[in-house]
């Protein structure tokens, strides 16, 4: 089955993120397929590249960085979105990308099904 | 447009409004997200209830002393882009002490049970 | 034809809990997860509600939130079954849409 995800908050300051990555994760070790992970509203400070977080803690970015590494994931950050919060291509982290947010209309009409983590 | 925009595939879209404006973005930016909707063709719905019946409240003015854009008469202009399914639901409004003539755009009003139910027929739900 | 909805607030912050039981349909499945755990547990004075709510609806709560708050898994409302996120997945895959009450 394929899977497009949104993640609607920032990582940290809501539990979104982390429970978006959870389920794509488990999703993809079930051998499901993730058609897009698309981070919107305050979402893409997911992508934000100068995040560093105490070393004790995940690091949110990363977990979605190394998972999109290792399947092969499509992450988009809306372009409108990230405008509004200074993601842009200078802030942003390796293995996302910067499109618009018909792709998530297009993940919403491709995928069996979109599964929203937000607040 | 991407080839998959042609893909011919039509699913019901619901954009399930439940938050006021101006405290949050959300409603801000889930208009966003139906107006590019309509470019891909699709069965798109908008429903309003619990807080965001006050998405559509006449008269809003977020600009002259909170300072922020109204964004409001949009709501207005879906029509233009082929949007027309508005729904709001019933008990919301009454629990507010609304009635449909203090919203800003046609709609059609809804029992709880009648929403649940049109919910229960759509493929995709996205809300804010 | 049947939804998913997932819950994710506290029912005692917010009312989300309360929206997503208005207009979830019968046979539909209702899973629980971060702060909404909260609502699964049988000691709080939503438990009556919860119990008759997993009558009409598949009711499901999520194991690592549960687990992360220190609920007992042990201690859910009777009808509430405890998945974990391989079981989160089976729900999304089972049912035919999902609707998130954020």
């Amino acid at each position: 089955m394929k899977f497009g995800i949104l993640v609607n908050e920032g990582p940290y300051n809501h539990q979104a993120s982390d429970s978006a990555y959870q389920f794509a994760k488990a999703a993809l070790e079930k051998g499901h397929e993730i058609y897009r992970v698309f981070f919107y509203y305050d979402g893409v400070y997911n992508a934000n590249k100068f995040g560093e977080p105490p070393t004790d803690d995940r690091n949110v970015t990363r977990n979605w960085q190394k998972l999109a590494e290792q399947y092969k994931l499509d992450m988009v950050v809306c372009v409108a979105a990230g405008l509004r919060r200074g993601i842009v291509d200078s802030t942003l982290a390796e293995g996302f990308r910067i499109s618009g947010l018909g792709q998530l209309i297009e993940a919403g009409i491709q995928a069996d099904r979109l599964m929203a983590f937000g607040d | 447009m991407d080839e998959e925009f042609e893909s011919g595939v039509v699913k019901k879209f619901m954009y399930v409004n439940r938050k006021a404006p101006y405290g949050t973005i959300y409603a801000l930016e889930v208009l966003e997200m139906v107006l590019i909707s309509a470019a891909f063709d699709q069965d798109v719905h908008m429903a309003f209830l619990d807080d965001g019946v006050y998405q559509i409240k006449k008269g809003q003015d977020p600009m002259s002393g909170a300072g922020m854009k109204n964004f409001s008469p949009t709501y207005r202009a879906l029509e233009g882009y082929d949007i027309e399914k508005l729904y709001v639901e019933q008990e919301s409004l009454e629990e507010r002490g609304l009635t449909e003539a203090d919203l800003l755009v046609p709609v059609e009003v809804l029992s709880r049970a009648d929403m649940a139910k049109l919910m229960g027929e759509m493929d995709v739900i996205l809300g804010g | 034809m049947s939804t998913l909805h997932t819950v994710n607030k506290s029912p005692f912050e917010r009312a989300n809990l309360d929206a997503c039981l208005g207009h979830a349909l019968p046979g539909d499945a209702i899973l629980l997860i971060e702060d909404g755990v909260f609502a699964a547990m049988k000691a709080t004075n939503l438990a009556a509600r919860m119990t008759d709510a997993a009558k009409t609806f598949k009711l499901y709560a999520l194991a690592a939130d549960l687990k992360a708050r220190g609920m007992d898994p042990a201690n859910v409302v009777d009808g509430c079954t405890v998945v974990d996120y391989a079981g989160f997945v089976d729900l999304a895959a089972a049912n035919s849409a999902v609707n998130a009450w954020l």
